[in-house]
């Protein structure tokens, strides 16, 4: 049956309520109007504004209010309205939330699931389109999960609701609404596992979240030019499955990272070390990183400069030292040293 | 319909008393005096209605407390000039809030501490050298949250009034009667958590008691540099919570004004924010110099108006303390201090590999590699030690 990622998230949100008494879910605009996005459309009808409800517009409030209510046994999955939106919480989730479990050896957790519809692609405004993914990953004790399809909007979200430790949600704001086949309620691949989303023999395109589309889509495009791409799908980035990836990679021989953020200190540079810590005598040419500019994020007029295509992700490919030529535009540098 | 002359002068405006509808805000207004039932020599003050005094041997077992309470202050700083605990905040001269608020409240109560209310938990039953592992060194809180209904000392400040504002209403909505209590500095009420927690306590209507202990310095930087306002115990009223503010090193009116507050919040009538007029009597921690920024003129003055000696000489009045009783609970907390001190003197165990125990329930593979990474380093320095 056709469905959209924002009606997968919005099930996968009344199954758990419907599941579970101690789940409560609330945020800004979730109640009456059902989100901004509307991924909480009807809950509030169905389970009623002790269980759906907003709050006062105040995102650390909202997160430190989730502590609370974790620390009396609720489940509390809370929405951030954007992904820039979440900063003021940011104290509340790297002091408390990530540190509660281990400041208290086990005693307390805080099982919260904190929902951050984020990157772009969608023509917002200024402070609506932030990839915040990696703030999240840098700060242990939290797992950060985003869905690229459909299915596993909806199973990785009851997986983090569920899950004994806080999780931060990310959800891909472009991806909500495109439609595909998926039967639900589904179980994907549990937190850790990464998925190989398209078999290929020549290089291996690892992604996850918005980029795992533009990666299928260059892999695609890529059979023209007589590469056979693999792609896979990180899914959780915290727990990080090396395994599955590294696998690929020896497989392939060689590896193009793609990431949405601005690529400075991201999750992307994170992959590219450990790919070649492991895979270093399986590699034919150095691991390549496809992300974001290091700008702010820009103006809905010139976000389509910024984000990662097709193209620069071809390019990228292109530069995977086909002929066992050094890459000319390192190679410069290289001879003047 | 006709008018009389007699109606047309009942209703003009020069004779009607001005119907002005009552001001909302009123009720929760705190007094424009703090709360107080004794004075700064010990002597009763009138009796109040408002806030009556608490019964005789809540008051015996109150002072006995602050007793307990400065001694393992005493001994807690004493600890760490010999380097038994890296650094301590004392809260010498706050013992009347210290002691006085976790009195009002019931064992099943949460308590929401900040790094100053040691002294709060070991009144609250909680075993001081658990109170002092951090202080101690170590990496985790000491005692069972769980158990001692108590989260652990909150350092980033004001964070825990938010927390204390979802306990309570986690807790309503589960059909318990819990009250939480958040502690709180003066300094702390300018960071935006307070505000937070404050306001959605009051919109949930969720059962917590804020105390502010205002002491005056936020380390160095005095109240006047905190806030414009009247007093700390007026930024209720902005969220529509009723406030109250004490006299601080009054143990009797810190009693009876928490036991109303909580009252009031069990009763679901939602919170109940109070400001405590008390005074840090030692640096901000053993590592400051309180001398750069406040006189000895300044200090000399709090002394006067202590507050063990304050009850101390009310509950002698009475009739209810002497000094066989005196005795015997300045023995107790001798007993209680040096038993602190052999046992803080014991080396604590550490062990490397709990690192990794409790960043997630179960460690990530990534955290399994580091692990073994520890436990070769460690071996590998075990045989460098052994061949020397």
């Amino acid at each position: 049956m056709a469905s959209t990622m924002a009606k997968a998230l919005n099930t996968a949100l009344a199954d758990a309520l419907a599941a579970d008494d101690r789940v409560v879910v609330f945020g800004e605009d979730v109640g009456a109007l059902g989100g901004v996005f509307r991924i909480t459309d009807g809950l509030q009808a169905r389970f009623g504004d002790t269980r759906c409800f907003d709050t006062p517009l105040a995102e650390a409030g909202i997160v430190g209010f989730a502590v609370g209510l974790a620390m009396s046994g609720l489940r509390p999955v809370v929405e951030m309205q954007f992904d820039a939106f979440a900063y003021p919480a940011f104290e509340q989730i790297a002091s408390h939330v990530a540190k509660l479990r281990n400041r208290t050896r086990g005693k307390l957790s805080v099982p919260i699931v904190i929902r951050v519809p984020y990157a772009g692609g969608i023509g917002g405004v200024e402070h609506h389109c932030d990839s915040s993914e990696a703030y999240y990953a840098h700060t242990p004790g939290l797992k950060v999960v985003t869905p690229a399809t459909v299915e596993d909007a909806y199973s990785l979200l009851r997986e983090a609701i569920d899950d004994p430790d806080p999780v931060v949600f990310m959800e891909p704001k472009k991806l909500y609404f495109g439609s595909a086949e998926a039967a639900l309620p589904t179980r994907t691949e549990p937190f850790g596992r990464a998925v190989v989303r398209r078999p290929g023999r020549d290089a291996t395109l690892v992604a996850y979240g918005p980029a795992v589309p533009v990666a299928l889509e260059a892999a695609e495009a890529a059979r023209e030019e007589g590469w056979d791409l693999e792609v896979v799908d990180v899914r959780t980035i915290v727990p990080f499955d090396d395994e599955t990836i590294a696998a690929s990679v020896r497989r392939t021989g060689r590896c193009v990272v793609i990431q949405e953020a601005q690529g400075f200190a991201g999750v992307g540079a994170e992959i590219a070390a450990r790919v070649q810590e492991r895979c270093f005598h399986a590699l034919h040419a150095p691991v390549l990183r496809v992300a974001g500019l290091d700008i702010p994020y820009p103006a809905p007029m010139l976000e389509h400069t910024h984000l990662p295509g097709v193209d620069r992700v071809l390019d990228a490919v292109a530069r995977l030292q086909w002929d066992d030529q050094p890459d000319p535009r390192w190679a410069a540098q290289g001879s003047a040293a | 319909m006709t008018t009389t002359p007699q109606a047309v002068r009942r209703a003009s405006p020069r004779t009607r008393r001005a119907a002005t509808p009552p001001d909302p805000a009123r009720p929760l207004l705190p007094n424009t005096e703090p709360v107080r039932l004794l004075d700064p020599t010990g002597t009763p003050l009138p009796a109040r209605t408002d806030y009556p005094e608490p019964p005789v041997e809540v008051l015996r077992e109150l002072y006995r407390r602050m007793v307990l309470g400065r001694r393992f202050d005493t001994q807690a700083t004493a600890l760490t000039k010999q380097g038994r605990l890296a650094v301590y905040p004392s809260s010498r001269g706050q013992e009347a809030c210290q002691v006085g608020a976790v009195l009002a409240v019931r064992d099943t109560d949460w308590v929401f501490p900040t790094y100053r209310e040691s002294m709060a938990l070991v009144a609250r039953g909680i075993d001081p050298v658990e109170v002092l592992t951090l202080l101690r060194g170590d990496w985790h809180c000491g005692y069972d949250p769980t158990e001692v209904h108590t989260a652990p000392q909150c350092t980033p400040l004001a964070t825990q009034c938010v927390h204390a504002a979802g306990l309570a209403h986690g807790e309503a909505y589960q059909g318990r009667d819990t009250v939480a209590l958040a502690f709180i500095g003066d300094g702390a009420t300018s960071e935006g958590d307070f505000h937070e927690g404050v306001n959605f306590a009051a919109v949930f209507k969720a059962p917590v008691v804020f105390f502010v202990q205002n002491n005056r310095y936020a380390i160095s930087v005095p109240l006047s540099r905190q806030t414009a306002a009247p007093s700390l115990a007026y930024k209720g009223v902005g969220y529509g919570v009723p406030s109250e503010q004490v006299d601080g090193n009054d143990p009797v009116a810190v009693l009876a004004v928490l036991t109303r507050a909580v009252a009031h919040a069990r009763a679901g009538n939602g919170p109940f924010l109070v400001e405590a007029h008390t005074y840090r009597m030692e640096p901000h921690t053993n590592a400051d110099d309180a001398t750069r920024y406040r006189d000895g003129a300044e200090v000399d003055a709090w002394r006067d108006r202590d507050p063990v000696a304050r009850l101390e000489t009310y509950l002698r009045a009475r009739g209810v303390l002497d000094d066989a009783a005196v005795a015997e609970v300045a023995e107790q907390a001798e007993a209680y201090a040096a038993d602190l001190r052999t046992r803080m003197n014991e080396q604590p165990t550490v062990d490397p590999m709990s690192l990794f125990d409790h960043v997630y329930a179960e460690p990530t593979p990534q955290l399994i590699e580091q692990r073994e990474q520890v436990r070769a380093e460690l071996a590998a320095a075990r045989d460098e030690e052994g061949d020397a």
